[in-house]
């Protein structure tokens, strides 16, 4: 990228022999001759020159098209069905369920809605709930937790973090477990997914719900206080339940590797998004094999028990399926992004090598003034 | 003060008086003392008014009150008060969005490297205070000498002082060794100048002698002004067994100076310590800060009010959303608490941002900044090319906080003694009968250059070789003390070593000194190269002997001969000694005098002469003459003075020998020699015996007597015949001249400030090639009022810029100091102003219109040298200098009477020369020559203020990138003062991650090498021009800055926010947001830092890549499980580095967002280096181009004047000096002497009689060649002979 050479030594002009005179030369305040000291460290000294410069725009130029070409290629593969559920129009099957208010109504709201793909999902397909104007990384919201409560801490499960405030205690005067904003609005709809057949009958689709989490959230971040694998109803016997929740944490699900703290939609909710607008990952479908596609093109209805408000705040809420690629998720401005970039980078090498034949200097050193 | 005009009425002391006068509160009004009581061996008494004792204190702590003196300066930084009020915002819980240790960590760093430099810096203080607190002193303590340390000498105490001793504190001088109280002192120190002066005690306590009992006796009781700084000025009284005497400067010896030839005196301590003139003199120590350093702190405010601009709008924004969108969303979260008032809520978040956003002004700044300059003083240290062999002194920066200040010096103030010069003269060259002696010529008849090797060092010699360009060899110092090399330039293009150095000792001649061993009396360390002159000695040339005689005879020198041929001369004026030195070496050996005769050993032969007059030297008459009767009878005059005056007075018949002469002198002024011209006269009896006796009738005439004694004196110098001439060098340290030419070159500015006479100081500016016969016109101003010195100076304005012109800039300060660059510019002539002490006096004193005028003649002018300055005075110039432009200034200089002038400039440099260490102590760096003061600017100057200024340019850059991504998320997350990275490497970001790169571009960087920046000075503009980081400068990095963080956060931004892990997951959350932000930021720093890098050295890539594999280590400790199990609530990003840059989609973005970075940034580097090369740019060019050969050295050969001038006579003391040889008053065996009718001890009543007539300035006294025996007037002469300088400079 640069002009490079190594010059062993600057010279200095003076090749010593001996240093001085011999024998004080010890006691002398001579400085010694080392090329740190006198600033002769070897160096290499790069110059940004025409040689140099303008090949390193053609290799980014011709280096970030390709790439760009590929990725744009991949994330079109990818296949990507989203739907809106919020219910904000009359005509939404959801719009009744919506104007519920409340977080703890005990009657369940249902609607299903009814889509079609037109492309078979091959392979694994992954469902998310996304949400909009969600406001997960404001301040006040991201710093409502205690991690330490979470990781199973004893002490901090009856002596929760002050940030947790107001969700610090219920009104019981019990610490909460588990403390916080955070966890006190866990998205809580149910999705479900059926598949109409061309016949009309629906089919279950079955959603796995582990695995959606980090291993190293599940497994180091996250813990029930006292081991997993215990008695977690003894566990939270000092703790009241999050405000909005409906049931206490440790009836999170039956399965005692997926309840408590380290129930994986927990654990995905605790990981806050970065902007007001996110997906989470909800539920994988399992390709069952390689004959048929896991979700075969037709029609589908997503159930939802439609219990988290966002009507209040115009937030939205979304279902995603998508299906994955060794670069992730669909990103088609990832692909743009690296052509965009590689164009304008040979484009501009082009330009620059017309401004340097046309006007530049060619070390012309004639007119430096003494 | 009252003037004592007689010793009647004051006989009885008012009893009143006294008890007024002693008590305490009368004397200090006001808390300043009004007047000084000193009771002679009185403690108690004097410890009533709690006088000064004799400890200096330069240190500023004490142990105990270290840490809380220190706390308290550093938080006066208005930097490090700000991060402590950062500190309590963060304590607040409302409004800390960050934590406490983010800049705890930073600011306890801070505080810590600062105090340790602080520590340092004081203990060496402590150090020199206590080892000049410590010195020995013998102080008459109950009635015995006992020895004590400096600091317990108190006033009042008495003290006695051996030859060669510092004097301790003001003195006043009781008695001497010398006959009639006399003492001599070398007041080096305290003006730089080295001839002795003479100080007398007063006749009363001279009588004391080394009577110790009688000394303890003594109870006289001074009172005397209260402590000042005027070196030339003091008046007091002493009363002592009820009488009366005056005190003036004439009576006391002042801390600092040196006794010299004086065996021993005694003192009564005046002023002591803090108080004594010298410390008085030092003016305060101010603490210097380089105009970076001020810009910096603008720039600094500039970044407080941009950082509350931003909380503004960010509280605004926080507000307008809580109202629009959050209090939905809280009502929704059931989050009672954050419905309050939205505005509330915004005035919180503006705190917040404060806090997030504090990063812009980066805490590690001045701390890093403080670092880098003490790498930096650290190489100036440790630099072999300043390091002065001879002295075994290397270059010291004895404050670390100037080094890149070095490289915007537009005006150096230099002293001259023992910094132009080395303080020596030696007898260089001289005509005789119309022959030049002292050229030395090689076997073909050219003429040799002398090179001779006077230091220790090595010597280099460059010879332009026909062959190669330059070969340059280097001559090891040879321990013979009189080695010559001359370079025989055919010799060395050998055709063996075309290309490369050649060390080719066979090819150097070696000429022998000239061998004085015929003359028993010689003196060893004088040389003398041309054997000619000896052998018309020895040959018995007639002209030659009587040359040598008359320089033998006719001058002021004092002889001691310590033992049998071991002469010492004791010469008022280094001229004269030289000249001495140089008949005594050529056989005329100047022996012994009495106020009558001169003994010489002409030729081994002792001869006697009679003298029989002695017409002394003084400005006007620029001559001086002796009259002496040789022991044939015959008569002489003898005469040397200013060419000029002597050859107006040449008898007819000389006129052949007299052109030959002049020529002569041409050569010899063209050298930058001081001449002599020297004649003589035989008087016949009859014609001498009629002048003698009107010359004894004029000295007693009362009235004009004078003028009288002058026509008296033209008249028997007439008819002279000349003899030749002498020429006398000043040596120059090595290097001088091109040392100037080459600052010069550098468009630097130069000002000559000297405490020497016009002509000296003019002779010096002619040989340093300051002013040259080819300029167009040199400004002498020297008048004696402010109205002559404004008509000169205005009349001098007028003649550079016409008349117009110079209207035009007089008629408004503003006006004046705007155009006068463009004057500047447009100016091509050459003019040199010279201007001496009265007349700046008036100048910088009256009126500010005038320094004004002052000021922008000097400017216009290339030369400028002050002659007869003070040490005040040279701190008034510098201080106009500064006040009135914004220029760099640089004093340099190697007395104490430069220390005022040193603590006045920017940066202070001391050399450390003959004339003690006062300016070294004083100074911000020192070294041991002249010449390195060019290595020292454009080499060490260059590189640190380059290097400091691409240091501060990449370090707003980087903090502007890091920081400003907060701002763009403001938006994005409900304006809540979120951060958007990890706490952890907020705090890091600074201080690990990329302190280290960019500390060691600012330690190593350089873009062209040493040699290229000597030889091409104008690389030196850019510094001098501010060029490299003003403010513009700062815009664009601050704009690069704001442009990398928003291309840091919306390219991740636009990709992140639906990105998803190959696995499935999200990866779109806050954390992962934040690694990937903070991992492409670092590594976009780093490549930035990687192009900004000119000069990777091992450190560079060591420090860069160690960052870089620093920044990683820590993120994946940070987020290991161990950390996390240890402090699950410190550490919540575990498992993230893992799960997060495990994923190639975020390389991907990490990638495209370095180079979407780096890119735009590449190609306008290139465009500018490519489309507008910068100088430096050029020479780099060239230097890489030039790799390959060997460095051109600059020539390094002394610059040859081809033009001459005249006059430049030598002679550097004061009249007066005659009268007190031939009074005899200064020679010890006259008191014993059998003469009777001479100088018998004077009495109390003639002392006082005489009084009144000495108080007024010096030039009006008389100079009476008849007061020879005529003891009445003798007080008189001792007056005029112990005049200092000083005290003419006084006005």
């Amino acid at each position: 990228m640069m002009a490079s050479s190594y010059n062993a030594k600057e010279e200095d002009g003076h090749h010593s022999g001996a240093s001085g005179p011999g024998g004080a030369a010890a006691k002398s305040k001579k400085p010694d001759n080392t090329a740190f000291k006198q600033q002769r460290l070897p160096a290499w000294q790069p110059i940004l020159t025409a040689g140099t410069v303008l090949p390193a725009f053609f290799v980014i130029g011709l280096i970030f098209i390709p790439i760009g070409i590929g990725l744009y290629v991949t994330s079109n593969n990818i296949k990507e069905f989203e739907i809106d559920y919020t219910g904000i129009d009359m005509s939404s099957p959801c719009f009744n369920c919506s104007q519920n208010f409340s977080w703890n109504s005990t009657k369940p709201c249902k609607c299903s809605l009814p889509f079609s793909l037109d492309q078979p999902f091959e392979s694994n397909v992954f469902v998310y709930y996304g949400l909009s104007n969600f406001y997960q990384n404001h301040r006040r919201y991201v710093k409502s937790r205690d991690d330490s409560q979470l990781n199973g801490d004893l002490f901090s499960l009856t002596h929760p973090s002050k940030e947790c405030e107001p969700y610090r205690s219920g009104s019981d005067n019990k610490p909460i477990a588990p403390c916080g904003a955070i966890a006190n609005s866990m998205f809580n709809d149910t999705l479900e997914l059926y598949y109409i057949d061309p016949n009309e009958t629906r089919t279950l689709i079955p959603l796995v719900k582990k695995g959606i989490a980090w291993w190293t959230d599940k497994h180091v971040k996250f813990r029930n206080p006292g081991g997993n694998n215990s008695n977690l109803t003894a566990s939270f016997q000092g703790n009241s339940k999050p405000v909005n929740w409906n049931k206490p944490v440790y009836e999170l699900d039956a399965d005692p590797e997926n309840n408590g703290f380290i129930n994986e939609d927990f654990i995905v909710w605790m990981r806050t998004a970065a902007l007001p607008t996110f997906r989470k990952l909800y539920r994988i479908i399992q390709r069952k094999n390689n004959m048929t596609p896991t979700l075969p093109r037709g029609n589908y209805t997503l159930e939802v028990t439609y219990n988290y408000p966002v009507r209040s705040f115009e937030g939205r809420k979304r279902m995603i399926l998508s299906t994955i690629s060794w670069m992730g998720g669909k990103n088609p401005f990832l692909g743009i992004a690296y052509i965009t970039v590689g164009s304008v980078c040979f484009f501009l090498g082009v330009v620059l090598l017309i401004i340097h034949h046309k006007y530049g200097n060619r070390s012309n050193n004639s007119d430096i003034p003494n | 003060m009252t003037v004592w005009t007689g010793n009647g009425g004051e006989m009885a002391e008012d009893v009143s008086a006294v008890e007024r006068r002693l008590d305490p509160t009368r004397i200090f009004v006001g808390g300043a003392e009004e007047e000084r009581h000193v009771r002679a061996n009185d403690r108690v008494h004097n410890d009533k008014f709690s006088y000064a004792d004799n400890r200096i204190k330069t240190s500023k702590y004490s142990i105990l009150t270290f840490l809380p003196v220190n706390l308290f300066e550093q938080f006066q930084r208005v930097a490090n008060a700000y991060f402590l009020v950062l500190l309590i915002l963060q304590l607040i819980p409302e409004i800390s969005s960050l934590s406490w240790f983010t800049t705890i960590v930073p600011l306890v760093m801070v505080l810590v490297v600062t105090a340790v430099k602080d520590a340092t810096d004081d203990y060496f203080r402590h150090r020199s205070d206590q080892q000049v607190n410590t010195r020995q002193s013998q102080v008459l303590i109950q009635g015995k000498l006992q020895n004590e340390k400096w600091m317990n000498v108190r006033v009042g105490d008495i003290i006695k002082l051996e030859n060669n001793q510092f004097v301790a504190a003001d003195l006043l001088l009781l008695s001497s060794s010398e006959p009639y109280g006399l003492c001599y002192i070398e007041t080096a120190e305290l003006d730089g100048e080295n001839n002795l002066k003479v100080r007398q005690a007063l006749t009363v306590t001279s009588d004391l002698g080394a009577d110790i009992a009688k000394l303890a006796e003594f109870d006289g009781e001074i009172t005397c002004e209260p402590p000042n700084n005027k070196l030339d000025r003091f008046t007091g009284t002493l009363y002592w067994r009820g009488n009366k005497h005056p005190l003036d400067n004439e009576r006391m010896l002042l801390r600092g100076c040196v006794l010299r030839n004086t065996d021993w005196c005694f003192g009564l301590v005046v002023f002591a310590g803090p108080q004594t003139k010298l410390m008085q003199n030092c003016g305060r120590t101010t603490f210097k800060r380089t105009s970076i350093e001020k810009l910096m702190n603008t720039l600094v405010l500039w970044i407080f009010g941009f950082l509350i601009c931003m909380g503004i709008i960010l509280a605004i924004g926080n507000t307008i959303w809580e109202v629009r969108v959050g209090r939905a969303f809280w009502a929704s979260l059931q989050w009672g608490e954050l419905l309050s008032n939205a505005v509330y809520s915004g005035f919180l978040t503006f705190w917040s941002y404060i806090i997030i956003l504090n990063t812009v002004v980066p805490i590690s700044l001045y701390v890093s900044v403080e670092v880098l300059r003490l790498g930096h003083s650290y190489f100036i240290n440790w630099d072999r090319k300043l390091y002065y062999g001879a002295k075994d002194m290397a270059a010291e920066a004895r404050t670390t906080t100037l080094n890149e200040e070095l490289g915007q010096v537009e005006f150096i103030f230099s002293d001259k003694t023992g910094t132009l010069t080395q303080n020596i003269l030696i007898f260089n060259k001289c005509s005789i009968n119309g022959t030049t002696y002292g050229e030395v010529y090689d076997d073909f008849g050219h003429k040799v250059n002398i090179t001779e090797t006077n230091t220790t060092g090595r010597i280099t010699v460059v010879i332009n070789n026909s062959f190669s360009g330059n070969v340059i060899i280097e001559l090891l110092e040879n321990t013979e003390p009189c080695v010559m090399v001359c370079v025989v330039l055919s010799c060395v293009c050998h055709p063996s070593c075309p290309d490369s150095p050649v060390f080719c000792p066979s090819l150097l001649q070696k000429t022998p000194c000239v061998d004085f061993s015929f003359n028993p009396l010689s003196d060893p360390k004088f040389r003398f190269h041309d054997s000619s002159l000896v052998e018309a000695v020895k040959v018995g040339e007639a002209c030659v002997q009587e040359f040598f005689r008359l320089l033998a005879l006719c001058h002021t020198v004092m002889p001691e001969e310590r033992s049998e041929g071991e002469l010492v001369y004791q010469a008022q004026s280094p001229d004269e000694g030289a000249l001495v030195t140089a008949a005594r070496n050529f056989g005329f050996v100047f022996r012994s005098r009495t106020p009558e005769t001169v003994t010489l050993y002409e030729m081994g032969r002792p001869v006697t002469y009679q003298l029989l007059a002695f017409l002394d030297f003084n400005n006007v008459r620029k001559r001086m003459s002796v009259i002496v009767r040789n022991p044939k009878g015959k008569i002489k005059l003898y005469c040397k003075g200013a060419d000029t005056i002597v050859f107006d007075r040449l008898h007819p018949s000389n006129e052949d020998l007299r052109d030959t002469t002049s020529e002569h002198l041409n050569e010899f002024a063209g050298e930058g020699l001081r001449t002599l011209a020297l004649a003589y006269r035989e008087l016949e009896e009859d014609v001498f015996g009629e002048w003698m006796e009107r010359l004894q009738h004029a000295s007693t005439v009362v009235g004009n007597r004078e003028e009288l004694l002058n026509e008296l004196y033209e008249e028997v110098e007439q008819d002279l015949m000349l003899l030749g001439a002498t020429a006398v060098e000043d040596k120059l340290q090595e290097g001088v001249p091109e040392t100037i030419t080459c600052l010069s070159l550098a468009n630097i500015k130069i000002w000559v400030l000297t405490g020497d006479k016009l002509e000296t100081a003019m002779n010096i500016g002619y040989s340093c090639n300051m002013l040259r016969d080819d300029m167009d016109e040199v400004f002498v101003i020297s008048g004696h009022t402010s109205l002559e010195v404004a008509q000169e100076l205005r009349s001098a304005k007028e003649r550079i810029l016409g008349p117009s012109c110079a209207k035009l800039s007089s008629a408004g300060k503003s006006i004046s100091s705007n155009s006068d660059s463009v004057f500047e510019e447009t100016i091509i002539a050459e003019y040199a102003l010279i201007i001496n002490g009265h007349s700046l006096a008036h100048a910088l004193e009256l009126e500010v219109e005038l320094e004004l005028v002052l000021l922008d003649v000097a400017c216009l002018c290339k030369t400028v040298i002050c002659c007869r300055v003070t040490p005040l005075q040279k701190a008034q110039v510098v201080e106009l200098v500064k006040r009135h432009k914004r220029a760099v200034t640089l004093a340099i200089g190697d007395g104490a009477n430069d220390v005022s002038m040193i603590k006045t400039a920017h940066i202070g440099v001391g050399i450390s020369g003959q004339e003690g260490t006062q300016a070294v102590l004083a100074s911000d760096y020192s070294f041991g020559q002249f010449r390195y003061l060019q290595r020292l600017l454009l080499v060490h100057g260059r590189w640190s203020y380059r290097r400091m200024c691409k240091f501060l340019c990449y370090f707003f850059y980087k903090n502007f990138a890091f920081t400003l991504v907060h701002f763009w998320f403001g938006f994005l997350c409900g304006f809540s003062a979120q951060t958007v990275y990890d706490q952890w490497f907020i705090t890091l970001y600074n201080i690990v991650y990329t302190s280290l790169p960019v500390l060691a571009m600012g330690m190593f960087d350089k873009d062209v090498n040493e040699h290229f920046s000597l030889r091409y000075p104008s690389l030196y503009r850019p510094g001098q021009l501010n060029l490299l980081f003003n403010k513009r400068k700062f815009f664009t990095c601050t704009l690069h800055g704001v442009f990398t963080s928003f291309v840091l956060f919306f390219v991740p931004y636009l990709l992140c926010f639906s990105a998803v892990r190959d696995d499935g997951a999200h990866v779109s959350d806050q954390q992962a947001f934040a690694i990937t932000i903070a991992t492409s930021l670092v590594i976009v720093v780093s490549v930035q830092i990687g192009i900004d890098t000119d000069y990777w050295t091992a450190v560079n890539h060591f420090f860069v890549w160690g960052s870089l594999a620093m920044y990683f280590a820590i993120l994946f400790t940070m987020h290991s499980d161990g950390l996390f199990s240890m402090f699950p609530s410190q550490f919540p990003y575990i498992g993230l580095a893992r799960n997060a840059l495990t994923q190639k989609s975020v390389w991907l973005v990490i990638l495209l967002t370095t180079v979407v970075c780096i890119v735009p940034m590449l190609a306008i580097r290139f465009l500018r280096t490519d489309l507008h090369p910068s100088l430096s740019d050029k020479v780099y060019q060239l230097q890489k181009a030039s790799r390959r050969q060997h460095p051109q050295e600059q020539s390094l050969r002394r610059v040859r004047r081809t033009s001459s001038r005249r006059s430049a006579y030598a002679f550097a003391h004061q009249q007066g000096y005659g009268e007190l040889i031939t009074s005899g008053r200064n020679m010890k065996f006259t008191r014993s002497a059998s003469n009777p009718n001479l100088s018998p001890p004077l009495s109390p009543a003639v002392q006082n009689i005489s009084c009144p007539g000495w108080t007024g300035p010096w030039g009006g006294g008389g100079d009476e060649l008849g007061d020879v025996d005529l003891t009445g007037h003798s007080t008189r002469v001792m007056d005029g002979a112990g005049k200092t300088p000083t005290a003419e400079i006084n006005t």
